[in-house]
This record gives C-alpha cells, sequence and structure tokens, in this order.
C-alpha cells in the first residue's frame, strides 16, 4: 500500500510532537509546520502531494481557516482533506469552518482513539477489523 | 494497587451470578479501574474495603453498583464506521423498499451503553430518509446508570470527541454549559429500556427488523450465547437482519442463523431450519 502524507499545522511545538505520534502511529508519513504560511510553503516543496492536513485554528502569520480557504483555493490541492484541530469548540466556529472548507473537526482535548476515529471517518485508515486478520 | 486475590474471586462470582459475564484471572486491573471510583464516593480509602462492604448481608445496592461499573462498555459514536456505511448503502434501501411510509423502521441496540449506537442510527436514518421518516430505535443496557444518560442524551466534550461527524455535530447537538445536548428531533423516534440478556426478555417488547448486538455475546459463556440468540431470534421480524461485532459468529453456537452479506457487512438472518422441523424441536 502506498504512503499516506500528513501535514501537522501547528504553533505548539508539544502539540505538534503529540499529532505527530499518533498519526506516525496509524502508519502515515508526518511533515510539520508551525503556522498557515509555513504549511504552503511546505506543501509547495516537497515532491509528494499530501493527503490530509490537521489544522490549529488560532496561529500566527496564517491561522488555521485562512490556511483552509488558500488550500480551498488552490485546484492543486482538491484532493487534501482537512481536519481543524482545535480548542475552538463553539457550535458557530465549527460552522464557519466546514463552510470554509474542513471536511472534519475535532476538539483538542482529544485521545489518540478520537484521532484514529475521525481520520476512519474520513477514510484515510482502514478500519482496525479489517487490518487486524479477523 | 490492584484488588485482593479474595475480593477480585468474589467480585467474580457476583458477576458471573447477576450478569453472566465471565470476568477472567488477569482482569483484575479492570475491577480496581471500574470500583475505585465507586469506593471513593462512598468515602472509603480503597477497592477492597468497598468490596467488604458489599460483601455484608443486605447491601444490595453495592453489590449492583459492582455489577453495573464492569458491565459497562466505552463507546464511540459510529463505533466501526464501515458496518454504518454498509448499513446505509446497503440494509436501509431494502428495509425502506418493503414497506409503507407510514410503518416505522424498528431496531434494537442491545447493550447500548449510553446511547451512541442508537443515537448515531437515528441520525443517518434521519439524513438518508429525511426527518418525516418513521423509525423506533429501543437501546437496552443492564446498567441503570448509563441508561439515564443515554435518556437524557447529554455528553461531555470527550465523548463527543470520539467518532462523531462534524457535521452532525453542528446540526444533532447544542451546547448544554461544558457539555453537548441531542436534539429532541432525534430522542422522540428513541427509547431506552433496562433490559438483561442474560435472562429471560421482559414482555412488551416488539419485533425488530434488524438488532444491534455487538461486542456482548464476547462476555459471555456459550450456553448464555445460545440462550441469548434463541430469545433475539424470537424478536426478529421475518427477513429482520442481526448485526453482531466484527469479531463475532452465531456459527456454531445457533444454527438458527445464517450469514448474509451485505456490502462490508456480516449479518445474521433467522432460518427455519427444516431439520428442527422434522425433529418436532420448534
Amino acid at each position: 500500500m502506498r504512503n499516506v502524507y500528513a501535514i501537522v499545522i501547528d504553533d505548539s511545538s508539544a502539540m505538534r510532537m503529540i499529532l505527530k505520534r499518533i498519526v506516525t502511529n496509524l502508519g502515515f508519513d508526518v511533515t510539520l509546520a508551525e503556522h498557515g504560511r509555513d504549511a504552503l510553503e511546505k506543501m509547495e516543496s516537497a515532491d509528494h502531494a499530501f493527503d490530509v492536513a490537521l489544522i490549529d485554528w488560532n496561529m500566527p502569520e496564517m491561522n488555521g481557516l485562512q490556511y483552509i480557504q488558500a488550500v480551498r483555493d488552490d485546484p492543486r490541492y482538491s484532493a487534501v482533506t482537512l481536519m481543524m484541530v482545535t480548542t475552538e469548540s463553539e457550535q458557530g466556529q465549527m460552522v464557519r469552518a466546514l463552510a470554509a472548507g474542513a471536511h472534519e473537526y475535532l476538539i483538542k482535548p482529544f485521545t489518540p482513539d478520537a484521532v484514529a476515529e475521525k481520520l476512519e471517518l474520513l477514510g484515510l485508515i482502514r478500519p482496525a477489523y479489517l487490518t487486524a486478520g479477523v | 494497587m490492584p484488588v485482593g486475590a479474595g475480593q477480585f474471586t468474589w467480585v467474580s462470582e457476583l458477576v458471573r451470578r447477576e450478569a453472566a459475564i465471565v470476568l477472567q484471572p488477569g482482569k483484575e486491573y479492570l475491577v480496581e479501574a471500574r470500583l475505585l471510583p465507586l469506593a471513593r464516593a462512598a468515602g472509603l480509602p480503597d477497592t477492597d474495603s468497598f468490596v467488604r462492604e458489599a460483601q455484608r448481608p443486605g447491601n444490595l445496592a453495592q453489590r449492583r453498583a459492582i455489577v453495573e461499573a464492569l458491565t459497562t462498555n466505552e463507546t464511540s459514536w459510529f463505533r466501526d464506521a464501515g458496518v454504518f456505511e454498509s448499513f446505509r448503502k446497503e440494509m436501509l434501501p431494502k428495509l425502506v423498499a418493503g414497506r409503507m411510509a407510514h410503518q416505522p423502521i424498528r431496531i434494537w441496540s442491545a447493550a447500548s451503553s449510553t446511547g451512541q449506537e442508537a443515537y448515531s442510527l437515528a441520525m443517518m436514518i434521519t439524513e438518508e430518509l429525511g426527518p418525516a421518516r418513521r423509525f423506533e430505535i429501543i437501546g437496552t443496557d443492564l446498567s441503570r446508570g448509563v441508561l439515564e444518560q443515554a435518556r437524557q442524551g447529554r455528553y461531555t466534550q470527550m465523548e463527543v470527541n470520539r467518532g462523531l461527524p462534524a457535521r452532525f455535530m453542528v446540526q444533532y447537538f447544542s451546547r448544554s454549559g461544558t457539555g453537548w445536548q441531542i436534539s429532541a428531533e432525534l430522542q422522540r423516534n428513541i427509547q431506552f429500556r433496562e433490559l438483561n440478556l442474560a435472562t429471560p426478555f421482559p414482555p412488551g417488547l416488539p419485533t425488530f427488523d434488524v438488532v444491534f448486538l455487538r461486542n456482548v455475546l464476547i462476555y459471555f459463556d456459550t450456553s448464555t450465547k445460545q440462550a441469548i440468540l434463541r430469545r433475539v431470534r424470537q424478536v426478529m421480524a421475518p427477513g429482520g437482519w442481526l448485526i453482531l461485532g466484527t469479531a463475532e459468529t452465531t456459527r456454531g453456537i445457533d444454527d438458527g442463523f445464517e450469514l448474509v452479506r451485505m456490502g462490508g457487512l456480516s449479518a445474521y438472518q433467522s432460518v427455519a431450519s427444516p431439520s428442527l422441523m422434522l425433529s418436532g424441536r420448534v
């Protein structure tokens, strides 16, 4: 099976490490970025396409919502699945993110299982029962 | 500190007797994890003290609390997303095709815990068939504690994070303090009732088009599994489907079911076995 490429975008280095560990354990190849503009530059210069972006909302330079809008406006990135991962927990904010083009939304704090279940919903990982040989 | 050996044996016996659930040796950590909060709530220093308290004659409330704590499972929304996807694509169209618009589809979420499976089904059916379509979901569980939460439909932030699609969170929930409240629109199609799968079912259960009995049988011994499957068959509508956990099967336990593959979903349908009819056992 081919690699699945993720980009984790968060201005907190601790949160980047937590998410990196979780998605690496799920078998993804992970790139880290500190804010939206950093992520766009890394996507531009990468030698592969990205399957999924895990995006914090509140970041310097370019926030998560602006990043989502930028990705949605660029036809080269139409296949990237976008998941907001944020402490913003008001429904109005969720609606804004979904309307801007986010496919999923995970509220911090979260457990590793919660990340895996969202990625399963998005069709990015095969359910555990199919990979466990049951 | 793990629970003492004597206390563990007594708790295992209690749970086996009351709920027919087998707690293998090695599950001491589970007993400790589930009972320590009860001990603390009762003002006792540790699990052993709580178990000793429950052992005293007449302390039925503590015993019941122990059984409840050990029969409650962690649960997420749309658990095993592929099962729900196959239910939506393969099973729902067949259920709709077979009946008039006013005839409700009836679904049983057996061992419903805090209600995530029942509400997930309700969201999916409403999305797929529209809010006007009639359906009835009955969720049952042994534990009064989880039934109360299921009826209220209130969930913590951590609970709604578990496998619930964001668009459903926006559409079917509202913020309620630090938690989330499921909408009355979904709740009106769902009832939650107390039911012990290991004992004869109470009267008044309807016949079900689909029974979700997932990740439940694994906790029971073979004779209890047989009794449960026999009773489940009796409350299934003709042509109805039984859905088990992905690692579970009726094979070797109950010949009255046959496996039907529907997309990625394994379902079981009741068959009238000719050999059984000839022997006059039906």
